[in-house]
């Protein structure tokens, strides 16, 4: 059963690598379906990052690390949304500006904290999330295929692992089958046919505009209290940038985001074990190849070579009455 | 106020609608100038004005789309503020806008629940809104899928969607801005038909137009604003076109154009068997045929999107296209794009359907508009430079001849009104003195004196001998400039008729893609 060992420690890796990448891409999902458009989810997370490790390590709880990282990527998620939908500014150049706030920021204030060189200290314990059990996974571990399956892949996982999963359906559902997702979904197409309806285009663009700090809240705090136990320099490295691509691979659906996410996720898993490669595939792989595969990816589908994908009708414009 | 019913007893009827001193101002513009009007209930009441009379600006403020800086609102007699759309609604106001503000991806069912859905979730307000559109269908005509998309129906039955939205809301007064720009002739009528049933019911309808025929068809009382200000308000049955066009204006207008016979000389302009296809595979033009002769008017009528675009970009040179085109006996090649440069060359001038975008570059100032296309000609280089003094000399007196006001050649196209931006692409044009001349929707977006002087103008060059394409959307401008008719629809002419032996109805069936027999 080697190969499936094998096979199930790739797809253990993909689902953890996948799930920054999937709650950065939902966050953006919400804003960009609103007709905001976030290149910030990089600096969103970074600093939430931050300082989920930085409280997480100061408190000894990785619940009060999160709330607070939720928090500061909430309080950029603000400043877009004033830039961006109060004054109308370019979304564009407002994103860009909050990556490099948090790219700064945070090593500038991780130094002064803590004088680990712009890292935070090592997270133990509460500090960070632990693997999830579920049920019974001990003891269905000897059934064939299906044990090894649970217990290996299924099981086993940081509690923010299933939360990702869980928002895919949900995200879904919020939009097709509630008022605010229908909402949310015109004042992305069309805002003057919402305000000709009666309901206010600010309030509803900064409702997603929130969502999407939270959920980037949570993708930060998963990176260096799940993923990682601790928060290092630049540690987002570029996901938010990949996770963008990923929401345009997926024609800004959550399904498809689930989909494309775990792809992105599966290449970063992949190039963690080049002996996997050599194994099956018989040649030997530089690892720096692997390492860029994402990267190359993300060219391609921004370069538009997945076919065309048609963005919210009104994105990246701010709302402005025509006169 | 005390009105006769029609058994002619004094009855007290508050207004459905009542604004008092209403003013407005976009920047250093007044669009509304301390505005009163009354509109009686269950009536269909007109606006008229030319653009920028303040038409849209007033019906804007009344469904809180805009905010009034002054002035007082009272519905059936009761003051009132209305600060958003919301607050319209509330108040029984719904309101068509001249451009749809539908969501183009949403089914007919989700626009018309969007903003006034009964609870967080959808289904049960989707059931609900199902039940009533099939009853509102019943009732006044208005039968539309609701399960279609937008973006898949006709831009006669999205304004059916609009309307829906209005009673799906219980609207009791309706307003419409230029609800018939965009229809065919029958779909107008029909609208005027839904008006109508809608009026009987007891609704109050407002309808805001620059069309005179529809103020003196359907409505009973009419108010005229011109420059952002109330001229007057009478009841349409004691007025006649003539005077509300002079109330319009300020003074006395032409509403018929001189047109003289046809001389018809050689034949300029010849077109065989021109197709384009357009980037997404869709064939736009399916094998026109047509010709224009010296001294003669051909004029395109059609509902807007039926191929005429396509055919002034291929005639133009800027939309690659297959067939023969010919002018004067030469032979044209319309298969590279981007050939306008050779267009004027073999003496073929321009003037696009779209002056702001391809008329005209906004951001320059007129003489540097008034020279585009032609700043190569030898007589305006010196040496490596372009001799601007002269281009601005030249300009100048151009904008006199042509009376585009204010005469400033450095001012920005932007700061003209439309009318005067047609002017200038006019006086490019025409003063090159073309063999043939393509004019686009003249007078889309112009105020009706600098209409009367646009096709005086195009009259002249045939007058001298010119041949000239005219494509409008407008059918009454085509029937009163024309000499021959050719009617489009999906990508082909469907038939061609001389103007003095034609009328709007069998052009109407034309536009809708009805054959009829030829002459």
């Amino acid at each position: 059963m080697d190969v499936l060992n094998d096979f199930i420690t790739v797809l253990n890796s993909t689902l953890r690598l996948s799930t920054p990448l999937l709650l950065a891409c939902l966050a953006g999902l919400f804003s960009e379906r609103a007709g905001i458009f976030d290149i910030g989810l990089e600096g969103k997370m970074l600093c939430a990052a931050f300082f989920s490790a930085a409280v997480a390590a100061i408190t000894g709880s990785v619940w009060i690390g999160m709330a607070a990282g939720i928090a500061s990527s909430l309080a950029l998620s603000a400043l877009h949304g004033v830039a961006s939908i109060t004054f109308r500014g370019n979304q564009l150049i407002s994103g860009v500006a909050i990556n490099f706030l948090a790219a700064g920021m945070t090593v500038l204030i991780a130094q002064s904290w803590f004088k680990q060189g712009g890292r935070t200290p090592s997270l133990k314990g509460n500090g960070r999330f632990n693997p999830v059990e579920l049920p019974v996974a001990e003891s269905l571990k000897d059934i064939p295929v299906f044990g090894p399956i649970y217990q290996g892949l299924i099981s086993g996982h940081t509690i923010l692992v299933y939360v990702a999963l869980l928002m895919v359906p949900l995200t879904w559902w919020i939009l097709y089958r509630t008022r605010f997702g229908l909402r949310l979904r015109a004042v992305g197409e069309a805002p003057e046919a919402v305000d000709t309806a009666g309901v206010s285009v600010i309030k509803l663009r900064f409702a997603a505009v929130g969502i999407c700090g939270v959920l980037c809240g949570i993708a930060g705090a998963y990176l260096s209290t799940g993923l990682q136990a601790g928060f290092v320099k630049d540690m987002t490295a570029g996901r938010g940038y990949i996770a963008l691509a990923a929401l345009i691979f997926a024609k800004w659906r959550p399904g498809y985001a689930l989909i494309s996410c775990l792809l992105f996720g599966f290449l970063q898993a992949i190039a963690l074990r080049p002996d996997l490669i050599e194994r099956y595939l018989s040649f030997k792989v530089q690892i720096q190849l692997l390492d860029v595969l994402p990267y190359i990816l993300t060219v391609i589908i921004l370069a538009g070579f997945v076919g065309k994908a048609t963005p919210p009708r009104a994105g990246g414009e701010p709302y402005v009455k025509e006169q | 106020m005390t009105i006769n019913d029609q058994k002619g007893r004094r009855e007290t009827v508050a207004p459905a609608i009542e604004l008092v001193g209403i003013s407005k101002a976009f920047g250093a513009v007044q669009a509304n100038k301390d505005i009163s009007i009354r509109v009686m209930p269950g009536t269909i009441h007109g606006i008229i004005g030319e653009n920028g009379a303040g038409k849209s600006t007033l019906m804007s403020i009344l469904y809180g789309y805009y905010k009034a800086d002054k002035g007082e609102i009272f519905i059936k007699g009761n003051q009132t503020t209305i600060p958003n759309s919301e607050a319209a609604i509330a108040a029984g106001i719904g309101m068509v806008f001249q451009h749809f503000k539908l969501v183009q991806n949403f089914t007919v069912l989700e626009n018309v629940i969007l903003g006034v859905e009964d609870g967080a979730m959808l289904r049960p307000s989707l059931t609900k809104a199902r039940k009533s559109l099939t009853e509102l269908a019943k009732e006044y005509e208005l039968s539309v899928d609701p399960d279609a998309k937008i973006e898949d129906l006709s831009v006669g039955h999205q304004q059916r969607v609009e309307i829906l939205k209005a009673l799906y809301r219980h609207a009791n007064v309706l307003i419409l801005d230029e609800p018939t720009g965009v229809l065919t002739p029958a779909e107008a009528n029909q609208l005027f038909r839904i008006l109508q049933r809608l009026r009987d019911e007891g609704k109050t309808i407002l309808l805001i137009t620059h069309k005179l025929r529809e103020i003196m068809d359907i409505t009973e009382t009419v108010s005229v604003m011109r420059r952002g200000e109330m001229v007057t308000t009478v009841t349409t049955s004691k007025t006649s076109p003539a005077e509300l066009a002079e109330l319009m204006v300020g003074r006395e207008v032409l509403l018929r154009v001189d047109k003289k016979p046809a001389k018809p000389g050689a034949k300029i302009l010849d077109v065989e068997n021109l197709r384009v296809v357009d980037e997404a595979g869709i064939e736009r033009l399916k094998g026109v045929n047509l010709h224009v002769c010296a001294g003669e008017i051909l004029g395109i009528a059609g509902v807007a999107g039926n191929g005429q675009s396509e055919l002034l970009a291929a005639l133009g040179g800027y939309q690659k296209a297959t067939g023969t085109v010919k002018i004067n006996n030469k032979l044209i090649d319309v298969g590279g794009a981007f050939q306008g440069q050779n267009r004027r060359a073999d003496g073929l001038s321009h003037v696009p359907e779209d002056r702001q975008h391809e008329g005209l570059i906004m951001e320059f100032t007129a003489w540097e508009n008034l020279v585009f296309g032609y700043h190569h000609d030898a007589d305006i280089q010196n040496g490596i430079f372009m001799n601007n003094a002269a281009i601005r000399d030249e300009a100048q007196a151009k904008m006199e001849r042509f009376d585009i006001r204010p005469p400033d050649p450095r001012l920005k196209a932007r700061n003209f009104s439309g009318g005067n931006q047609q002017k200038i692409v006019l006086a490019r044009e025409i003063e090159r003195d073309p063999e043939i001349l393509l004019v686009g929707q003249p007078t889309r977006g112009v105020d009706i004196g600098a209409i009367e002087f646009i096709h005086q103008q195009i009259m002249t060059l045939k007058d001298k001998g010119k041949a000239i394409l005219l494509v409008s959307v407008e059918l009454d401008e085509v029937l009163s400039l024309s000499d021959r008719i050719a009617v489009m629809f999906d990508g082909s002419i469907m038939g061609e008729r001389l103007a003095n032996k034609t009328n709007e109805k069998e052009l109407g069936l034309l536009m809708a893609g009805v054959k009829t027999g030829t002459n």
